[in-house]
């Protein structure tokens, strides 16, 4: 196995020439594209545009076709790579939250430091509570998930990502099955990720968080990256067709 | 002639209760009960079948049962498993040991065992005496029933949870154990106990093995007691005794059902 070396200079996500197929169905075409350190890039577009994909490529949890992508300059795509290793250093928050249920918020937040990390219990649960108190939560230790609501549910989703003290974070729509009244605070903890200077790469339909949050947007339609570059030029001037039909359904 | 919905159903519901009532008048008129007493709880035998019933029978029962789920829970976790491996052979033997052992009769299965193992290994034995060779026959036939029970449970356990384990960097073994498996047995716990049922009822065949006195389940000792009292009441209390374990478990069941219905 490689050992990982990481460059904290190189870009935090750098994407290149990505193809990816289901079968026979082409999902990506040629993708490019790279996340500077310390930046949040939003990715937007149509349902079925393989914003996902994209997404779950970055942390292999799909298999792209062909194409290289590195990760704070390590070689993702490299079969060699120590995959869990490089897992374990980027957090991910999906659109179903995906907490385990059979577990307590603590044990939720801490079993993947123990048995990856191999961080002490002591360590961990010290590690964990920060955690909550960032995303509000620190009352919730003992709750099971299904005792919380949906937006509570993210919030320690995301909690959960980050005890594992990631460099990077990649967001799946992550208000998408939010009630309405509960997507701000998500928003809000993920706004004061940005400030501290997390890395995060966000598929959202959130154009407000995009516009304010985001350094860099992307648009995709069709597996392709149709336009990008800052969000306050995109969402306001659009420069190719496919995006302005596509804001002008959303906005 | 023209009745309304609400009145016919009343009608049909005292119907029902009508037919009910005169096929239990009839049977309880046409019975002889006094006959009926004496042959399957009989005033003389009944005591003298206590408290070996319990303190053997019922006790072995018990074991016997409680060993083949253990081993059978094992064993059929292991299959599950491999069931649902990457790799091939792995899912052929898998699969062709549970429709060998779902669907040959656990008497041949017993038989087989008993008779075949001796001439497969010779001068070789079980541990753990007759319990053991119980155990592991009985809890063969268990694993056969649980591997498709517990493969169920595995699948049912949402795409999403390994997405979550493994995103957090956990190898597939680490998300398994942690994360798969104690979800799936949650889900399974209400069919995994009728299994403890239908096992339980199932280690009355074992008496093909051949089990000394000590030995006895409650099967072996209804049967031993039919030839030696020649009445049916030894069966008779046998039977009540196997109801002593199997109505309480499917209690359980139904009220672990209830609960899931209810978190639903
Ligand atoms: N596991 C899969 N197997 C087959 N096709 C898939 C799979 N996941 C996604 N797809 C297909 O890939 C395309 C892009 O999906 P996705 O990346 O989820 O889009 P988005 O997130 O932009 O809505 C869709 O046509 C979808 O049907
Ligand atoms: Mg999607």
């Amino acid at each position: 196995m490689t050992e990982i070396h990481i460059d904290k200079d190189a870009p935090a996500i750098d994407v290149q020439e990505l193809h990816k197929y289901f079968g026979d169905n082409q999902v990506l075409t040629g993708i490019n594209f790279t996340v500077a350190p310390a930046s949040v890039v939003c990715v937007i577009g149509p349902s079925g545009s393989g914003k996902s994909t994209l997404l779950r490529c970055v942390n292999r949890l799909e298999e792209p076709t062909s194409g290289k992508i590195f990760v704070e300059g390590v070689e993702v795509t490299d079969p060699d790579v120590d995959l869990d290793a490089l897992r374990s250093r980027i957090g991910m928050v999906f659109q179903q939250f995906n907490l385990f249920p059979h577990l307590t918020v603590m044990d939720n937040l801490t079993i993947a430091q123990t048995k990856v990390k191999k961080r002490s219990k002591d360590e961990a649960v010290a590690i964990a509570r920060q955690t909550l108190e960032k995303v509000g939560l620190a009352d919730r230790e003992d709750a099971y998930p299904a005792h919380l609501s949906g937006g509570q549910q993210q919030r320690i989703a995301i909690a959960r990502a980050l005890s594992m003290t990631p460099d990077l974070m990649l967001f799946d729509e992550p208000t998408s099955a939010l009630d309405p009244e509960l997507v701000g605070d998500v928003l809000d903890v993920m706004k004061d990720l940005a400030s501290e200077g997390m890395t995060m790469m966000v598929v959202t339909h959130e154009m407000g968080f995009a516009r304010e949050v985001g350094d860099n947007l992307v648009f995709m339609d069709g597996g392709v990256i149709v336009e990008e570059g800052d969000p306050v030029e995109v969402l306001g001037n659009p420069q190719e067709e496919r995006t302005q039909a596509f804001l002008s359904k959303v906005l | 002639m023209a009745m309304s919905p609400r009145k016919r159903a009343q009608v049909s519901r005292g119907v029902q209760y009508a037919i009910l009532a005169v096929v239990v008048v009839a049977i309880a008129f046409a019975a002889d009960w006094p006959t009926l007493k004496d042959t399957f709880i009989s005033p003389e035998i009944t005591p003298q079948l206590f408290p070996e019933i319990l303190t053997i029978a019922l006790k072995n029962t018990i074991f016997y049962t409680a060993g083949a789920f253990v081993f059978g829970l094992i064993l059929g976790l292991i299959l599950a498993l491999m069931r649902l491996s990457p790799v091939g052979p792995y899912r052929w033997i898998a699969t062709t040991f549970v429709e060998f052992f779902r669907g040959v009769p656990a008497l041949i299965v017993f038989i087989g065992f008993y008779y075949g193992l001796p001439i497969a290994f010779p001068g070789r034995q079980l541990p753990g005496g007759t319990f053991g060779t119980v155990t592991i026959a009985l809890g063969l036939v268990g694993a056969a029933y649980m591997a498709e029970t517990i493969r169920a449970g595995i699948q049912a356990v949402p795409k999403g949870q390994t997405e979550a384990a493994r995103s957090l960097g956990m190898k597939p073994g680490r998300a398994m154990v942690s994360i798969i498996i104690p979800q799936a047995f949650r889900i399974i716990l209400p069919p995994l106990t009728n299994e403890l049922i239908l096992l339980t009822k199932d280690s009355s065949l074992v008496y093909v093995i051949g089990l000394s006195l000590s030995g006895y389940e409650l099967t072996k000792f209804g049967r031993e007691g039919l030839s030696q009292y020649t009445s049916l009441t030894p069966l008779f209390i046998a039977a009540l005794c196997y109801l002593m374990i199997t109505v309480p478990l499917s209690i359980v069941v139904r009220r672990m059902e209830a609960q899931a219905d209810r978190a639903r």
